[in-house]
Formats: structure tokens, C-alpha cells, sequence
């Protein structure tokens, strides 16, 4: 099909962003991003998505607006609760081995998945030689994963998810309720590095044991997902573990053969070559 | 890229109609056939398996980036979106819930609607929301065939009746009616 009028403004809104702001969506997978312009350009009032780019070029305050709509921001705790029962039972017995550990939480959002590891490592009695970091590029939704406070609607859901991936202690044991919030034991994020990083554009970390980075690359086109599975690659201690969506898989992939299947079912996998 | 595809939505009732409606689709079958039903997150993994069984068609769970093969039906996969992007590959997305659902049969209509314009066909069956309404929609106003499963027959008649008002000229076919249609050349 030939591009329609969006399709071409759309693009340009990308190259647009681009260019001012640095935040790449260029190489995202295209229905979805376009759905969600769409929606941004209903809900915030304008005519077209070429009067939408003007007004994010000449006003830096409609970034964060526009950055919620390109952004996914949907998760839950202990989300595929069999991917933490995973990580529990198989990866955790690997962990334990190290004097000391680093995770990385990619693409953290608002901090469901963070809370959940920490909340795991702590069981596993893990907690205080782990250093946890949480990236993101929305600072909207950093500034969320670094307050920890979730609508209280949400908790059951939560709890029963905890429960399923194996949870030694009662989710209420990490939270208080407040006006129809949940707030999050801030010990919990005692050893946390929350930072700005993209996968499309920044550089490796240093030597993680555990990379998290669950339905990211799903938005990715394969060029891109080449990108961050490489970042990952080099990101990863020898014998480190890379856990991603249930729906991702690194098949296709130019750095499959630099991991090995650890976990197959859930996407687990472990890096291999030296 | 194939010629096109067809897409499906349904909702409670979805399984007896799909039942009737996916074996009777022939082998040669040119165009993919895309389908969104809701149901409960742990017995959407059951339905490729059930329906593998019974039709002439392979039957398989949709995969991010896979590109649409003729002759083949694809399951939206329990808990994600099913999005078709312009090159003619899949996507999936845990985006939102779009009428309290993931996978929506909007979303799965709108973009389908978009990558293949008139090449599309689109059809409703029974359920008891308004998913697949402004999809169908979407189909017909890109050029695409919009047919509803009729109300008076549907198990569930207000999603075929939601699609209707949103698109009175869909057409409006019994399950009988759908099955015979899709063996003419006119489904190809």
C-alpha cells in the first residue's frame, strides 16, 4: 500500500524528534507506534501530526506529553509469573555462587518488574550483595519506578501473580495502603541506580549477571533488536543470564550464538562464549 | 507479500462459530486468515491445538516479525495484540488493553485495514462487547469487504450488532452463508 498523509508525517514527526530531542523511535515497529500517534494527536486536541510537530519542536513541554504516548507503559508485578518461578528455581542456585551481583532492570518503566526482582532477590536472601540498575527512556516513567506507588486496584492481581511465581513471603509485607495507593518499602529500592539510558542510542553497562528486559524488543524492527541484543552481549559477565518477553526470542538474531538456551520455555538464556 | 488477508473477531460464542467456520476453509486458500477471540489467558494456548485438528489449513500462534504466509491461520497469542505492519509481517504488542481486551479485534481490524486497503476482508461473529465495531469500520472504509454474522443467529448478537451500526453497509451473513462465502472465488 502506498503511503497515506499520516504515514508521511509520521515519519517526519520521528526524524523530527530525532533530530532535536535525541530520542530515536525511527526504528520502532511502525502499526504500533502509528496507533498510538494517532491516539496522541485525538487526545491532546490536534488537527494533524504535522501540527503536533511543530509544537513539540518549539515547545520542549510537549515532550514528556508526547513521550507517554510512544512509550509502553503497561506492566504488572511478577507479570508471566512463571518467568519469576524461572528465575527462582533455576537461575537464582547460579547467583548465589557470586560474592556480589549486578542486574540489570531494561527498560524498567514504571518500576513494576524492579520491585519484583528486588522483591525475589530479598527472599532468596540475595538482596544486600545485589546492585540493581533500572533504565528507561521516559523520565516520566523513572520518576514513577523511583516513588514505587501503584494503584491499590492493582495489588490483588499482584498478589496473586507473587504467589505463583513462588513467593516466600506476603506481598503486604512490602507495601502500605494509603488512600487507595500502594506504596512500596523504599528498602526496597536501598540498592537501586534508576538512569536514563537507550538501547537505541547509549552504550553498554559494565558486567551484569542478570539483564531483565521484558517486552521491549517486541517494539523494535530486527535491526534494532540487533542493536540491544549486542548491548546486551557485551553487557553480560561470562556465564551471565539474559531473561526476555515471552514473545521474544534471540532465533533470529546476528548474537544467538553468543547465548545458550538456559530456560527455553521462558526466554531465559545464558551467555556462552568467553 | 500476499494478496491480502482475511480477519476475524470474536467473543463469547466465538469457539462453536469459529468451529463451524475455520474447517470449512479449502487447502488452496490463497489469503491468511487472521483471528481475535477473547478468551481467559490460560485457555488461549488450547485453541491452536484445538482448531490444528480440525481444519485443512495449518493452524499456528502468531509470532512478532513473522511474515503472513498464504493459506494459514494465525492466532492472536493469549495476553499480547495482534498488529499486521505494512511490509505484510506480524507484530505483537502488550500495549493497553483497547476495549478491556488484549488481544482487541480493533486493533488486529485497524492495522490490517491499513496494510492491505481493499484487499482485506474483515469479518465479525458473535460476542457480547463492542470490539471489532470502529475495526470494521476501518476495514470498509479502506476498501476492504465488512461482513457481520447475523445478530438474529449470532449466539451473542451485540458485537455483529455493534459492527453493524458502526458500518451498515457490512454484509450480513448466517454462519452458512459465511462458510459458502469463503469458497467462492470472490474470497480470494
Amino acid at each position: 500500500m502506498a503511503d497515506t498523509l499520516d504515514d508521511i508525517e509520521i515519519q517526519l514527526l520521528l526524524e523530527a524528534l530525532y533530530h532535536r530531542y535525541h530520542y530515536d523511535f525511527r526504528h520502532y515497529a511502525r502499526a504500533s507506534i502509528k496507533r498510538r500517534l494517532l491516539q496522541a494527536r485525538v487526545q491532546l486536541g490536534f488537527g494533524s501530526i504535522s501540527a503536533m510537530q511543530s509544537a513539540v519542536l518549539h515547545d520542549e513541554g510537549m515532550l514528556p506529553r508526547l513521550l507517554n504516548y510512544l512509550t509502553v507503559q503497561v506492566s504488572e508485578m511478577f507479570r508471566d509469573p512463571a518467568y519469576y518461578l524461572a528465575l527462582r528455581e533455576k537461575v537464582i542456585p547460579h547467583l548465589k555462587t557470586y560474592p556480589s551481583l549486578k542486574v540489570w532492570i531494561a527498560g524498567c518503566s514504571n518500576g513494576e518488574e524492579l520491585y519484583s526482582l528486588s522483591i525475589l532477590f530479598r527472599e532468596e536472601g540475595l538482596a544486600d550483595k545485589t546492585m540493581f540498575y533500572a533504565t528507561d527512556i521516559n523520565p516520566t516513567a523513572l520518576k514513577k519506578a523511583q516513588v514505587g506507588v501503584y494503584p491499590l486496584d492493582d495489588i490483588r492481581l499482584f498478589t496473586e501473580n507473587h504467589q505463583k511465581a513462588g513467593g516466600r513471603s506476603s506481598l503486604s509485607d512490602y507495601y502500605t495502603a494509603d488512600y487507595g495507593r500502594a506504596v512500596f518499602d523504599k528498602s526496597l529500592r536501598k540498592q537501586v541506580v534508576f538512569s536514563d539510558h537507550s538501547l537505541v542510542t547509549d552504550a553498554a553497562f559494565g558486567e551484569m549477571h542478570l539483564i531483565s528486559c521484558r517486552n521491549v524488543l517486541i517494539y523494535f524492527d530486527r535491526p534494532l533488536q540487533d542493536r540491544a541484543l549486542g548491548l546486551f552481549r557485551e553487557s553480560l559477565a561470562r556465564r551471565g543470564f539474559l531473561g526476555l518477553g515471552s514473545k521474544e526470542s534471540l532465533r533470529f538474531s546476528a548474537h544467538a550464538h553468543a547465548f545458550a538456551d538456559f530456560c527455553r520455555e521462558q526466554r531465559i538464556y545464558q551467555r556462552s562464549e568467553p | 507479500m500476499t494478496v491480502g488477508a482475511i480477519v476475524i473477531g470474536t467473543s463469547a460464542g466465538g469457539v462453536q462459530a469459529l468451529s463451524r467456520i475455520l474447517p470449512g476453509i479449502p487447502v488452496d486458500f490463497p489469503r491468511p486468515v487472521l483471528v481475535v477471540i477473547h478468551v481467559p489467558a490460560r485457555r488461549g494456548n488450547a485453541l491452536v491445538e484445538l482448531f490444528g485438528n480440525k481444519c485443512k489449513l495449518p493452524v499456528k500462534e502468531a509470532e512478532d516479525k513473522e511474515p503472513l504466509e498464504p493459506g494459514t491461520v494465525y492466532f492472536a497469542p493469549p495476553d499480547y495484540h495482534l498488529l499486521v505492519e505494512r511490509d505484510g509481517t506480524i507484530a505483537l504488542s502488550s500495549d493497553e488493553l483497547v476495549n478491556h481486551s488484549r488481544p482487541a479485534i480493533d486493533v488486529l481490524f485497524e492495522t490490517a485495514a491499513d496494510a492491505f486497503g481493499a484487499a482485506l476482508t474483515g469479518i465479525v461473529l458473535t460476542g457480547a462487547n463492542h470490539d471489532g465495531a470502529s475495526g470494521l469500520k476501518a476495514v470498509g472504509e479502506g476498501g476492504g469487504m465488512a461482513i457481520i454474522e447475523d445478530p438474529a443467529s449470532a449466539e451473542v448478537p451485540t458485537m455483529p450488532a455493534a459492527a453493524l451500526q458502526a458500518w451498515p453497509p457490512a454484509r450480513v451473513m448466517n454462519i452458512d452463508q459465511i462458510i459458502a462465502f469463503l469458497q467462492e472465488p470472490a474470497a480470494r
